[in-house]
């Protein structure tokens, strides 16, 4: 009888331990950080087709997309980056495993792009041809994560 | 019997000749630059068309670090890992004792001065069409390098590709008679194809290679596997490739894609190049994709 408690108990544990591992395919901590990505690219978009020539200039719709390119960088990164979140263990991300083998430099990179973020809010009403560094260097902080830390798209 | 053996001699010894001659490496007549005069700022543009840097700096060089051609990058390949030599201006470890025709002979012909073949993960099959002026201008540049000793690693590469008389050979197959698209129509086309096919040397990763490793220049800059093992790199031509000019002029100079997702892997390092160039060579390059057929 306590044999068979003892297993039903670990099986039990197993069974759960399982479950749980089940539901750890972190479907939503990519979705909220690869929706952020695509909040930046919807809003550098605006910019970018202005810079471009693409679209008219227009100062307050520039100033308020470089708003919500600050804003995303303020959210708080480290909860949607949990471990065993990257490329090698999921499905659905190219988040390489380097993101979490060198910590500070993912930070660093991604406090980088907080920087260029707020040059664009400071300028981005001043004018047409001041967006065009602008982007460079948001564009700068993009590469150079993408660089160390993204996969290749298949 | 004594004849069948002296023809036997002969026909040994014409093909030992045929080969020696057909796998030795033919460097640059030595006289080639004696009138021409290298301009060391205009030698800085085709530095950085060329991306020397990208493959030459360190492996963890940034800025002006990346000026300092000390070698020691790794490649990745189908036949073995290459390590990028030191080739700064220091006269030991560099390649500062050189002159400029024994320069021109590495880069356009993958000719060391010692008169060896350089392995083609060296991108001399696109240099060669560099003209001799900009050869000339990038050795003017080099002079204004700083030196650095580091001494180069060797590569790791497995029989029977590190024989390196066989590159005589390959030569033979693959070192191009002219450019992919023979008749540009406009100077921005031709301006962008020098961009593409000879400096910027796209086609090296854009274009599919055949099992010797060879671009194969009937898919010219049809996209290709990516050397690394990982993932594809993309196609550039007008059927593929649906961008607009201003697009991919835009995207060479900021690294955002139409749709502002951003550059990754080595294109990072190829936009950083085309970044400090002129709008008017961003434009040319796209002009030139645009008129691939």
């Amino acid at each position: 009888m306590k044999i068979f408690i003892t297993s039903a108990v670990a099986a039990a544990t197993l069974f759960t331990g399982s479950l749980a591992y089940a539901q750890d395919d972190f479907s939503g901590q990519l979705k909220a950080r690869q929706g952020q990505f695509r909040i930046m690219a919807i809003n550098l978009g605006i910019l970018g087709d202005m810079a471009k020539g693409e679209t008219e200039y227009n100062a307050v719709a520039a100033q308020a997309a470089a708003d919500t390119l600050v804003a995303v960088s303020m959210i708080q990164q480290a909860p949607m980056w949990p471990e065993g979140s990257d490329e090698m263990s999921i499905d659905g991300t190219r988040a390489q495993t380097t993101i979490w083998e060198q910590t500070d430099d993912f930070q660093s990179k991604w406090a980088d792009f907080g920087s260029a973020a707020e040059a664009m809010q400071a300028s981005a009403a001043s004018g047409q041809d001041a967006l065009g560094p602008l982007m460079g260097q948001v564009g700068g902080a993009c590469k150079a994560c993408h660089d160390d830390h993204r996969a290749p798209a298949d | 019997m004594k004849r069948l053996i002296i023809t036997g001699a002969l026909v040994l010894t014409a093909v030992a000749a045929a080969g020696f001659v057909l796998t030795r490496a033919a460097p640059l007549d030595a006289d080639r630059f004696d009138s021409i005069d290298g301009d060391a700022s205009r030698g800085e543009t085709v530095f950085i068309a060329s991306g020397c840097a990208s493959c030459h700096a360190a492996p963890d060089a940034e800025g002006d670090g990346k000026r300092v051609l000390a070698g020691g990058q790794r490649f990745d390949t189908d036949f073995g890992t290459f390590a990028a030599p030191n080739i700064s201006p220091d006269r030991e470890a560099g390649i500062g004792d050189w002159t400029v025709t024994e320069f021109a002979s590495a880069v356009t012909r993958g000719v060391s001065p010692e008169g060896r073949h350089y392995f083609p993960a060296f991108p001399y099959t696109s240099y060669v069409h560099m003209t001799d002026q900009d050869v000339a201008d990038l050795w003017a540049f080099w002079q204004t390098l700083p030196a650095d000793a580091t001494a180069n690693a060797a590569h790791e590469l497995a029989f029977p590709f590190n024989i390196r008389r066989a590159i005589g050979l390959w030569k033979q197959i693959y070192m191009p008679d002219g450019f992919v698209l023979s008749q540009p129509e406009t100077p921005e086309v031709e301006r962008g194809r020098y961009l593409v096919e000879a400096l910027a040397h796209c086609g090296e990763c854009h274009t599919a290679r055949s099992a010797l490793g060879g671009m194969q220049r009937s898919s010219w800059l049809e996209g290709a596997d990516n050397p690394s093992g990982r993932g594809k790199i993309p196609s550039l031509v007008p059927d593929d490739l649906d961008w607009s000019a201003t697009d991919i002029a835009y995207y060479l100079e900021s690294g955002f894609t139409p749709e502002y997702d951003s550059a990754g892997g080595h294109m990072v390092a190829v936009i950083e190049n085309f970044a400090q160039l002129p709008k008017s060579d961003r434009q040319a390059v796209a002009a030139y994709l645009k008129a691939l057929p």
